[in-house]
């Protein structure tokens, strides 16, 4: 089979509204574009509230889905549940929309190609799972495991991972570790010997001084840190935000710092140096629990505020006044390592500064300071027998992330892979490849065009599976089990379940079926449990409890942990040192920067502007563009693009118009975005929320609606250490509708 | 503690967001239709840059002890209930819009249906005992339901020491929401 090589053949494929929900609905139930579930779980006629977990972003907070009449009519946040604490952000409470999306993919997909042209079937289960079985063996056959891929974003992508280890495959990658988690998790890694944490181990609600760079919490709609940060505001905490953007953060802020883009670690090493320089530091604490002080002070000494001032367009007064003031409140002070911790090639490195910032102050495990969460003690399922993997992990970043199995490759490797025709196989699970790549969406395109075979596991027609090969339907969470979340950290360590709330609608599966059906076509036929809920039951019989036990409230919840450390407690850390690691002696052996050095990035070519991002409280980027009860409100429905009133003078841009954006490469936005004129922007930059301008007309709600950002990505940068890829070296000036 | 209830909010602007988490829950709880809202989310940014300031708010009907709506209303659809909110008897509504013009704030709409709607605070809620959807969800406990008859210490404590104001007092119309000010200094 050489069908690879025809690149029309991956022509991206309109899916006939034949196949999706909306007229499926029409037929079976007509008149009702919000259709109901065909059956419920339990009696019809009273309300039944169910709790679960939800999957509209990351953080997994604890919902509790009301129904009524069969019909899932709200979604609140589970008081049961330590992360949600009853409150719910508005992504949560649009589970709504997304389980009654009339676009939503109902039946399997196959592509058929006649005479020359493409297009795709209506399949059933049986044979759509066949047919992938039996390309995902050919391929295994041919090119070997390492051929095959998986890109995977949410929690359901756990039963593939156990279905491919049982096969052989085992390179996974997770977009998001690419631009969002990785540097974080590493940085402070290599600092602390623990990852910062998903919540961030920094205790603040007890923290009187808390410094932030560039990160958004409001916009960033995490659900468990904006109450802290609410609570800190409540108490007392003054917050510092260091952003090029006038945030909702920084409007909480007592000061906004409006910072040059892409100068942080030039900040943080100034504010290093006032606090060594000025005596400022926790000296007692840097001598115990530190080590490479000296080289520190010997690359920090030459940044002084004065200089900082000149690179940052900070005043060198701000930069000491923020830095004694930081000392001051120490050591219920802290500097936030944010998310989304990728911009340019250098993320790593600044998480360490920042992770340096915390450590000069001794905050570690002090009250207002950086604690270390811990997770719910559950012991792992018995490890299903695989065959002998090549690697254990693929990545040939030196700093990869090693003990996550689910994430051995990062995503834009996948893709160079795939391009370099290394891998000829993938399987995406939840990650819409052209709108969320790092490499921006020509690369994605190109690499899914170079594939032998693409099986793509969505709820909706989202823009990836006009690629596909076969598109398999899953239902959404709201309507199905998936395995015990344990992964969180926090202050009361729990697990939590995932369960459905009603059953899948059309003819939808859960991935942990799919998954089942995909190992038994390839014949592996000891990887599960006879059910989803008996392999749930023994998992939670080995600490005591049971499937029934925590289906009532959908969590247990252990003791809080002990946060703080005792007067006199001798601290260890899992570094090589078994130090908090100003200097890194891995790094330099490896050939990086043992402590982080400030980088001059490319400033704007002349009429063009920086593209900063970020997100919205009421949008996860694919997740929820196209969830018609979150699209209600104008301001959820499109992106803007920011720009300060005298760029708009210059450009004679006015308010509310709709523009074209164009990057320095001469990539011009599909589609016009509405100009936001406002003074909360430097003029050096633009601000646009990713996550918008979708392509894909199967998504009604979504189609058209703003511009897209990752169209206008031409130009990426890897972080060698750990192979991250930062993207905010991308330039765009404005062109008017003709 | 006094019997009779006298229902009104605290809104606490230094720590809203401006997520809206309180538009969808009051949407999903009360079943508004599509296009429309009982409540809304204003963000208002002041000063030139680098001098800036911001209040999020986010508001709604502000029950009001004298209500334009309920005086205006030719009808009686809407009426003060004696729990201290204002209410909207449907079957009496004709929708002629006399009240629409005559709140001061901007809380009504017209129900597809006919009728004139607004955020009734949960009316159905608090008869069970339970706060508003909207208070309920709120990530950043911004939004707070108080009994003035019997505010609890809580409340009363949110607001001491701090700039707390109501909107359009000079409208005469004794709202019964209290907006602790985004100017206030953190831990005033």
């Amino acid at each position: 089979m050489n069908h690879g090589r025809d690149l029309n053949r991956r022509d991206f494929l309109k899916i006939s509204s034949l196949f999706l929900a909306g007229s499926a609905a029409l037929s079976s139930q007509a008149g009702q574009v919000f259709t109901g579930p065909k059956t419920v779980l339990a009696d019809d006629d009273n309300e039944r509230v169910v709790h679960s977990f939800c999957e509209h972003c990351f953080w997994r907070c604890g919902i509790a889905a009301h129904v009524r009449n069969g019909k899932i009519y709200k979604i609140t946040g589970s008081e049961h549940h330590p992360l949600s604490n009853g409150k719910l952000c508005p992504r949560g409470t649009g589970g709504i929309g997304q389980i009654y999306d009339p676009d939503r993919l109902a039946y399997p997909l196959i592509r058929e190609r006649k005479g020359g042209k493409s297009s795709f079937r209506k399949a059933s289960w049986d044979e759509a799972i066949t047919h992938t079985a039996e390309k995902l063996y050919q391929i295994k056959e041919k090119h070997g495991p390492e051929a095959i891929a998986m890109l995977h974003h949410g929690y359901g992508y756990t039963f593939f991972k156990e279905m491919f280890k049982a096969f052989g495959v085992n390179k996974f990658a997770k977009p998001s570790y690419d631009f969002c988690c990785g540097p974080r998790r590493q940085g402070y890694e290599m600092t602390y010997g623990h990852p910062a944490g998903t919540p961030e181990g920094i205790d603040m609600i007890n923290s009187k001084y808390l410094i932030f760079f560039g990160t958004h919490y409001g916009e960033n709609m995490h659900n468990t840190a904006v109450q802290e940060i609410s609570e800190g505001i409540r108490r007392g905490m003054k917050i510092i935000v260091f952003d090029p953007r006038f945030s909702t953060l920084a409007g909480k802020a007592e000061k906004w710092l409006p910072i040059k883009p892409g100068t942080d670690i030039a900040m943080m090493q100034a504010l290093m140096n006032v606090l060594i320089s000025e005596d400022l530091y926790d000296k007692e604490f840097v001598a115990e629990n530190t080590v490479g002080f000296d080289e520190l002070w010997n690359e920090v000494q030459h940044m002084t505020p004065e200089k900082a001032a000149n690179i940052t367009d900070i005043p060198a007064d701000e930069i000491r006044e923020v830095a004694r003031s930081y000392a001051r409140h120490a050591p219920a002070a802290a500097v936030h390592p944010g998310r989304r911790t990728q911009w340019y090639a250098d993320g790593t490195q600044r998480i360490r500064a920042i992770a340096i910032l915390n450590a000069l102050i001794g905050n570690y495990k002090m009250p207002g300071g950086v604690v270390n969460y811990k997770k719910f003690k559950l012991p792992k399922p018995d490890e299903h027998p695989h065959p002998h993997f090549e690697k254990e992990v693929w990545s040939k970043y030196p700093f990869f992330v090693k003990t996550q199995p689910a994430n051995t490759i990062a995503s834009h490797e996948i893709v160079q892979q795939t391009l370099g025709e290394e891998i000829k196989a993938w399987l995406v699970y939840g990650v819409n490849v052209p709108e969320t790549i790092t490499l921006g969406r020509k690369t994605a395109v190109e690499a899914m065009q170079k594939l032998d075979f693409l099986v793509a596991v969505d709820t909706l027609p989202m823009e990836v599976t006009g690629y596909a090969d076969i598109v398999l339907p899953e239902c959404t969470y709201l309507e199905r089990y998936d395995d015990l979340d344990d992964g969180r950290p926090y202050r009361t360590p729990f697990v939590t379940l995932r369960q459905p709330v009603v059953e899948p609608m059309f003819d939808s599966k859960p991935g942990n079926e799919i998954a089942r059906m995909m190992a038994e076509k390839l014949e592996m036929h000891d990887i599960f449990e006879d059910s989803v809920e008996t392999s749930l039951d023994k998992r939670l019989q080995k600490i005591g409890s049971s499937l029934e036990e925590i289906r009532k409230t959908g969590v247990l919840v252990s003791e809080p942990t002990d946060l703080y450390r005792k007067p006199g407690e001798k601290l260890t850390f899992k570094t090589p040192s078994g130090k908090i690691e100003l200097t890194s002696a891995q790094l330099k052996k490896a050939g990086f920067d043992a402590v982080p050095k400030y980088i001059k990035h490319p400033e704007p070519p002349e009429g063009y502007y920086r593209v900063l991002t970020g997100r919205k409280p009421m949008l996860t980027f694919g997740r929820t563009a196209n969830n018609r009860f979150l699209n209600e409100l104008p301001t959820a429905r499109e992106n803007e693009v920011w720009v300060n009133p005298r760029v708009a003078a210059m450009h004679t841009l006015s308010h509310g118009e709709y523009i074209h954006l164009k990057n320095q490469a001469g990539v011009i936005s599909e589609f016009p975005i509405k100009v936001k004129v406002t003074e909360r922007i430097r003029e050096d930059s633009v601000y646009m929320v990713h996550g918008y301008g979708h392509y894909y007309k199967k998504l009604k709600s979504a189609y058209q609606k703003g511009a897209s950002h990752n169209q206008l990505i031409s130009k990426a940068e890897i972080d060698k250490t750990i192979g991250a890829v930062g993207f905010q070296n991308n330039f765009v000036t404005f062109i008017k509708e003709a | 503690m006094a019997d009779k209830k006298n229902y009104g909010m605290v809104i606490d602007t230094r720590v809203c967001v401006a997520c809206s988490a309180c538009v969808y829950a009051c949407k999903s709880e009360n079943s508004i239709p599509e296009g429309y809202c009982r409540d809304w989310v204003v963000q208002e940014t002041k000063g030139t840059y680098p001098k800036l300031s911001m209040e999020n708010r986010s508001e709604r009907c502000q029950h009001c002890e004298k209500a334009p709506c309920v005086i205006y209303c030719p009808t009686g659809a809407s009426h003060y209930s004696e729990d201290g909110t204002v209410q909207i008897n449907r079957s009496r509504c004709t929708g002629c819009k006399a009240c629409l013009a005559a709140c001061p704030y901007d809380a009504r709409y017209v129900h597809p249906e006919g009728f004139v709607d607004k955020c009734s605070l949960c009316k159905h809620r608090l008869d069970k005992g339970l706060e508003t959807a909207c208070v309920s969800v709120c990530p950043t406990t911004s939004l707070n339901l108080v009994d003035f008859n019997d505010p609890e210490e809580k409340a009363v404590d949110m607001m001491n020491g701090k700039e707390v104001y109501r909107q359009k007092e000079h409208a005469g119309t004794n709202p019964s929401l209290y907006w602790i000010s985004a100017r206030n200094k953190p831990g005033a």
